[in-house]
């Protein structure tokens, strides 16, 4: 396995090095591993991506070879780089994004994040026919918005193998948290794997990347502990449902290399600052499959944006987000070296770099943290409720629920604290309505007592003496529009089967599905109850989601949202543009086994 | 062919069971959707996937969904047992989707005189609950010794709560005769790649067939254990140990030919998958 270049380096110099290291690499390996056409594939450049400044852009889409394991594989590519270059526009910008297809097979690019007409958007067979081979698409829209996002493919894996880069709109004011650095961190995962294959071993076997299971070891170690009852105890539920409490991730670092800005673990991508300046960092979960823990230990980082919308600043040691989403944080390091440290939820691996102030300099790197099992609150939600618990108790002023079956929308409602408490839609609904096609073939599990409290941070999160963002920290900087009262509420729920690896909502995969269909400029609720024990990421395109808490609070605009297991999420979107939308976890293989939906606004 | 029905029924109302068992857990793995259900196209004004007021003529093509059929080979053992001298396997084939299924199971052993047993079962696979499917095919014996048989066969596999793998299927062959197999398998994790794979195995046999050497009632009992190390997920070498037992009418007639009504062997073999 041959070692990368130091960085940094001009572009040209690394790019040379690496066409010559791979180069040699790619005609020594037979044809059978790259394809007969691999002699006239170039090398990929890697690391911190090149820059280009709208408002006209020129990408060119094309395969390219990379090694970021020890093996080399072809990757698909935007302009030659991993990540693709990163786009800079000025908000009110329009701009003109000409992409050209220098592939085999059809390519595409979606805009995430950004609201744009629907045919703009970038999802084949949705908003166009997607980009031919041999073809190019032009691209025009106007930004009506500023701040950190990104883009990617939406055509078969071609995210998943390297195409995917960020998207920055300055804003047309100053910027409310001026900084003397700004740097973006674009998190992703590579395989050496063919992507299919991956998708058609889990069909096979779902666990086959899972190496956290449960073993015999541990059982013994529980009776040891605890004595053979509570041993049977912890495990008697997830026996019975045939439910695993180490099923965290699909894929693994396994058969995942995780990667910061093109760069592995040992290649560590390296951010300069000075002594007293003030750090921006744009954090971007690019990646396929991989929801990450970000933190930098010993600096605590000050989150200003998230999704590209300006928040209260809120200080935190660690953030939890899923592929999709961005955070844009502000950190004042005062000594040389920190580690930027990213470890998969799973804890099976994790990719680093370094902020310091010069290149070459390490700071310790943590261990990865130890292995947390989902807790009975992932399984079953709101144990509170289900236990009969009184609701008194409960610290959210709201009502209680009424837990005998009934069909009404609402929840019977405490009145007392609430003047909107007479519109039914005043407050998300708490009663849970499954969908009849959730009691088939593709559904493991139903949650009848979901939690609906935003200030979990999650698995593996919880109670780590770290302060971990949570979404009832995010408030808008922007106060969100609270004037009015949704006209109706849309429930639907995430949900799936493990062991035949299918995804859906409400038990449907998409080929089985209809479109949710939303009238233009209605204020709509959407609630999204996850009855699965997966935390997954829902990005609904072409419109915000403004996240609502239980007391019907706006919180934050948000165009992903990271839906804990047996979590009730609410939030409320208005379409302001008509067409076909694409609303899906942002779980690639999740997409891509069903957890998909179209969208109609008209 | 009385006991046999009564096999035969105490395996469907296991599968009812099995379908609905989990009514202790606020009903979250119930089967049966309650009448006031939602109705999952609800949201949909009308529309359907392909069709609607901004649809594109092309709408199908990149669609995002991977749902074409895949093909599964499963050699679960491929094994030697030395004091016999004999090879068996054991293997499962599918090609198909998560809920629909073209499946072929195949075991069968060659000894060291060139004895052989197989028997192919070609069924039909579909999904009725999460963990259950229900299948349905043929089976098609072929040995060196006595009787080849074909049979219809009717059966279902799944996962039981507490993580049994259960194979369950009746056959019904010509002349009256019938035959329920069932077995069920488990997987102790040692380590997260040293696995001990219990097994079990009953037969049970709706009437005799003296020119195979099988009796009515419970025909034979094979209780293995095999203990794997998973050098990668789909390759696995194991050890293991089997004990057969013959009993009722079975183990009269086995006696009557002065054969054993029970052996124990030793083997060792891999397991793979792709």
């Amino acid at each position: 396995m041959h070692k990368r270049p130091p960085l940094p380096h001009s572009q040209s110099r690394r790019q040379l090095l690496q066409s010559l290291i791979l180069g040699s690499v790619a005609s020594a390996l037979p044809s059978t591993t790259l394809g007969a056409q691999s002699n006239t594939i170039a090398a990929a450049a890697r690391g911190t991506a090149p820059v280009i400044h709208g408002p006209v852009v020129d990408l060119v889409v094309e395969q390219a070879l990379v090694n970021f394991t020890g093996q080399t594989r072809i990757a698909t590519t935007i302009n030659g780089s991993i990540p693709a270059p990163t786009l800079k526009f000025r908000e009110g910008d329009e701009v003109t994004i000409r992409v050209s297809n220098r592939l085999q097979v059809q390519t595409s690019i979606h805009w995430h994040g950004i609201i744009l007409p629907f045919h703009m958007d970038g999802v084949p067979s949705i908003s166009f026919d997607g980009i031919p081979p041999g073809e190019t698409f032009t691209y025009r829209f106007k930004l009506e918005q500023s701040g950190t996002y990104w883009y990617h493919s939406h055509s078969g894996f071609q995210e998943m193998t390297g195409m995917y880069g960020a998207l920055i709109i300055e804003p047309v004011e100053d910027e409310v948290q001026p900084v003397e650095r700004d740097y973006i961190v674009q998190l992703s995962d590579w395989t050496d794997e063919e992507p299919l294959r991956v998708f058609n071993k889990l069909k096979i076997q779902s666990d086959m990347y899972n190496f956290n299971q449960p073993t015999v070891g541990d059982f013994f170690a529980d009776v040891a502990n605890g004595g053979i009852g509570l041993a049977m105890d912890k495990r008697r539920m997830w026996n019975q449902m045939r439910m695993n409490p180490t099923d965290l991730a699909d894929l693994s670092a396994h058969t995942l290399t995780f990667l910061m800005n093109g760069s592995p673990a040992d290649a560590n991508w390296t951010a300069i600052f000075k002594p007293g300046e003030r750090v921006r960092l744009r954090i971007i979960n690019a990646s396929s499959n991989t929801i990450f823990d970000v933190r930098i230990p010993g600096l605590p980082m000050q989150v200003v944006q998230a999704d590209g919308q300006n928040v209260k600043p809120v200080s935190v040691d660690e953030f939890r987000f899923g592929p999709g989403e961005t955070y844009d944080v502000i950190v004042a390091p005062s000594d040389d070296a920190y580690t930027i440290f990213a470890q998969s939820m799973d804890r099976s691996g994790y990719v680093r770099g370094t902020l310091a102030v010069r290149a070459n300099l390490e700071a310790s790197v943590p261990r990865i943290d130890t292995f947390e099992q989902l807790s009975m609150a992932d399984m079953m939600g709101d144990m509170g409720a289900m236990a009969g618990m009184d609701h008194s108790a409960h610290t959210a002023p709201i009502a209680a629920v009424d837990h005998s079956a009934h069909a009404a929308p609402a929840a019977t409602v405490d009145h007392s604290g609430h003047n909107m408490a007479e519109d039914p839609l005043a407050l998300p609904s708490k009663t849970v309505r499954h969908a009849s096609t959730e009691y088939g073939a593709s559904v493991d599990a139903r949650i009848d007592t979901p939690r609906s409290n935003l200030d979990d941070p999650g698995v593996g999160l919880r109670n780590n003496g770290r302060r971990v963002l949570t979404l009832a920290d995010l408030r808008s900087l922007e106060p969100l529009d609270k004037s009015k009262t949704p006209s109706r509420e849309i429930e639907l729920h995430l949900t799936g089967n493990m062991e035949r690896y299918s995804w859906s909502f409400d038990g449907l995969e998409f080929g089985d599905s209809t479109p949710v269909h939303m009238r233009k400029d209605e204020l709509v609720r959407v609630i999204l109850q996850n009855d699965t024990m997966m935390t997954h990421p829902m990005h609904l395109h072409g419109m915000w989601s403004d996240i609502e808490n239980e007391n019907g609070e706006l919180l934050s605009r948000q165009h992903t949202i990271l839906v804990h297991p047996a979590q009730r999420i609410s939030f409320l979107a208005t379409p302001r543009d008509v067409g076909q939308w694409a609303w899906h976890c942002h779980l690639m293989f999740h997409m891509d086994a069903g957890m998909f939906r179209k969208v109609i606004v008209s | 062919m009385k006991r046999l029905l009564l096999a035969t029924a105490l395996l469907l109302s296991t599968a009812a069971a099995l379908g609905q068992d989990s009514h202790d857990h606020g009903g979250t793995q119930d089967t049966t959707a309650p009448a006031d259900a939602r109705d999952p196209h609800a949201y949909s004004g009308g529309f359907t996937r392909t069709e609607g007021p901004y649809a594109l003529n092309n709408a199908e093509h990149g669609m995002h969904h991977i749902s074409e059929p895949i093909l599964s080979i499963l050699g679960d053992h491929f094994e030697y047992a030395p004091d016999s001298n004999t090879s068996s396997y054991d293997m499962q084939a599918w090609y198909g989707t998560s809920f629909n299924r073209f499946i072929i199971k195949s075991e069968g052993s060659l000894a060291q005189h060139g004895e052989y047993k197989n028997q192919t079962d070609l069924l039909w696979g579909r999904a009725f609950t999460a963990f259950w499917d229900s299948q349905l095919g043929l089976r098609i014996d072929s040995k060196s010794e006595g009787k080849d048989r074909q049979w219809l066969a009717a059966g279902i596999q799944g996962l039981a709560p507490y993580w049994f793998q259960l194979d369950a299927t009746a056959y019904l062959g010509a002349q009256g005769q019938s035959e329920v197999v069932f077995n069920s398998e488990y997987e102790m994790l040692l380590t997260q790649r040293l696995i001990l794979q219990p097994r079990l195995e009953l037969t049970l046999r709706g009437k005799d067939d003296p020119v195979n050497l099988l009796g009515s009632g419970l025909a034979n009992a094979a209780f293995g254990l095999r203990l794997r190390y998973e050098f990668s997920r789909q390759f696995a070498p194991f050890i293991g140990v089997e004990t057969e037992k013959r009993f009722g009418d079975t183990a009269d007639l086995l006696r009557r030919f002065g054969e054993k009504n029970s052996e124990s062997r030793y083997f060792a073999g891999i397991r793979f998958w792709f």
